[in-house]
């Protein structure tokens, strides 16, 4: 499936209801200029919840918010047309001052790729609902994640910390941590 | 005398708790495996990892791009030379530099020898797990002549550090070509000496065949790749799907075998040794004339953007991630490093088998424990 297809096929998933009906008009399907979402006119309202850009990436790029994360992965995976089986890449990142996880999926059926992302500006406490239901490999990489970032994984089965000793304090791949002993800053 | 006989039939087991390394043999590595047995049966198997963790996400953070591809190679050791093409190839992408022809295909090369040479570390190694010391010294013997070959030309033997980001270190050594045919014509009278020592044993077949079956979706799911996926019947092989390199202009069959097991793991691997070998011939006498590098700024600044560059390591796929916010030093760089993704998925092929199982399942998983804790 082309980017294009698939940003109109999940797009339609989550409906915007804020968004005026007619908006939907907007999308003509001929070229792939025309339907980029950010260059629509005037500001329309986002028909979907979910923020598309392919901007700076090779791959389609979602934005999602945590309370979807989880109902949006398991269509990705379970849908008949995206079949996202593959979690090949679990990043998690620190965007200063959000915190969040990049999710790069690829279908082994119909070989398209998606990136999917989901942040949030709680440093204190930040939670995501836990894939690994979905995708089992999603176990390790999330302890990985908790492990230097923080970020916890609700219904996780095992989360605690996979490289670091237990009583480690703070999460080194966060930008603002600091080790004046182990860290050389340039 | 006869109560000494007496034998309680209500005697009861529970499962009892042991560590496996992190200094036993078959770990290869500091890997630390929590296990939790009933007699010999494997209950569960927890990884313990990090005892060589350095954190090389983080210092690339403060690294510029030539200084970030120093440190690949101590990740995958025995995959070096694709370890530090990923890098390159990313930073590449971004730069949208084309490298010189000659460039691709050297690469293309030292990357098949160095997948040959893992192969035969590997193979060595598979065989002294299972109890056949012999393997050890052939594997060994013949990956000598590639550390050879690569010490002339890229200066070590080990961590080489060839590629640079817009093409080599420095050009190939005028013996390059010549010892790189002699080591064909020597390897392939070796591969069906592998076969006949070990291939075709009795005992290594019933140590390995249908031990640690991994199914296909399975396989999928806990994101395996290279041999470990290919052998569940998974088309994971990123020289096909996204070839980088010379890989777009050689032929080559995919390894693929459909039982999953250690065995169909060991049979991949050989079947990868041929098709390695098969690509360096198709090659080696085409090496194209023309630049060893692209000129590249001192100062590489990739713009601002996100990049993405898979390639088929000996153990599967290492995926570069780079977040670039335009300025010397990456954003965010990340490893999703083969064994790593293979490793999780070893409780799930484990458990219900023995000890001995395990460790047979280990060596076909070919981990290399820096790959993990990167």
């Amino acid at each position: 499936m082309t980017n294009e297809a698939l940003q109109n096929l999940i797009g339609s998933w989550f409906p915007n209801s804020e968004a005026t009906p007619t908006s939907e008009v907007k999308e003509s399907p001929e070229t792939a200029e025309v339907s980029e979402e950010p260059d629509e006119p005037q500001k329309a309202i986002n028909p979907s919840l979910l923020e598309f850009s392919e901007e700076g990436s090779e791959f389609l790029n979602v934005t999602v918010q945590p309370e979807h994360l989880h109902d949006l992965m398991s269509r990705l995976k379970n849908d008949k047309q995206t079949k996202f089986d593959y979690l090949f890449c679990l990043t998690g990142v620190d965007w200063e001052p959000e915190l969040g996880v990049v999710y790069h999926l690829e279908s082994t059926t119909h070989r398209h790729n998606i990136v999917v992302k989901v942040k949030t500006a709680d440093r204190e406490n930040p939670n995501f609902d836990s894939v690994w239901d979905i995708w089992r490999t999603a176990e390790f990489h999330e302890r990985e994640v908790f492990d230097f970032f923080g970020i916890k994984f609700n219904n996780h089965p095992n989360l605690k910390r996979l490289f670091l000793t237990p009583n480690w304090e703070g999460f080194p791949l966060r930008k603002d941590y600091v080790d004046e002993v182990n860290m050389v800053t340039k | 005398m006869e109560e000494a006989t007496v034998i309680d039939k209500n005697f009861k087991t529970e499962p009892y708790q042991i560590n496996m390394g992190p200094q036993h043999p078959a770990t290869h590595g500091v890997l630390n495996l929590l296990l939790t047995i009933d007699g010999e049966i494997i209950k569960k198997v927890e990884p313990d990892l990090g005892y060589i963790h350095r954190s090389i996400e983080k210092m690339c953070e403060a690294d510029s791009y030539q200084q970030i591809v120093h440190l690949t190679d101590r990740m995958d050791y025995l995959s070096a030379n694709i370890n530090n093409e990923a890098v390159c190839l990313v930073v590449e992408k971004a730069l949208e530099l084309e490298v010189p022809d000659r460039v691709k295909v050297i690469r293309t090369i030292i990357g098949e020898l160095t997948r040959i040479s893992s192969h035969c570390l590997w193979w060595g190694v598979m065989g002294m797990d299972v109890g056949a010391l012999t393997t050890y010294f052939y594997g060994f013997r013949d990956r000598e002549m590639l550390n050879d070959i690569f010490e002339e030309t890229c200066g070590a033997r080990l961590t080489m550090n060839y590629n640079v980001p817009g093409g080599l270190m420095f050009d190939i050594h005028p013996n390059f070509v010549k010892r790189v045919k002699k080591f064909i014509k020597h390897f392939k009278t070796k591969i069906p000496e592998y076969d006949r020592l070990l291939t075709g044993n009795v005992i290594f077949q019933k140590r390995t065949k249908g031990v640690g079956v991994l199914s296909k979706e399975d396989a999928i799911s806990f994101g395996t790749s290279g041999p470990v996926a290919r052998a569940s019947g998974v088309s994971c092989d990123v020289r096909k799907h996204h070839p980088y390199s010379a890989l777009d202009r050689v032929t080559f069959k995919e390894a693929l075998k459909t039982e999953g097991d250690t065995f169909a793991r060991y049979q991949v691997r050989i079947m990868e040794l041929w098709e390695s070998l098969s690509i360096v011939e198709q090659l080696i006498d085409n090496i194209p004339e023309g630049e060893y590098r692209e000129k590249t700024n001192a100062v590489i600044k990739l713009p601002k953007g996100e990049y993405y560059q898979k390639v088929e390591t000996a153990r599967g796929e290492l995926g570069v991630y780079v977040i670039s916010t335009g300025t010397k030093n990456p954003y965010r760089f990340k490893f999703r490093s083969p064994g790593f993704s293979n490793l999780s998925a070893l409780n799930h092929m484990a458990v219900g088998g023995k000890i001995g199982d395990l460790v047979a399942i280990m060596a076909t998983l070919d981990l290399v424990i820096p790959d993990i804790d990167r």
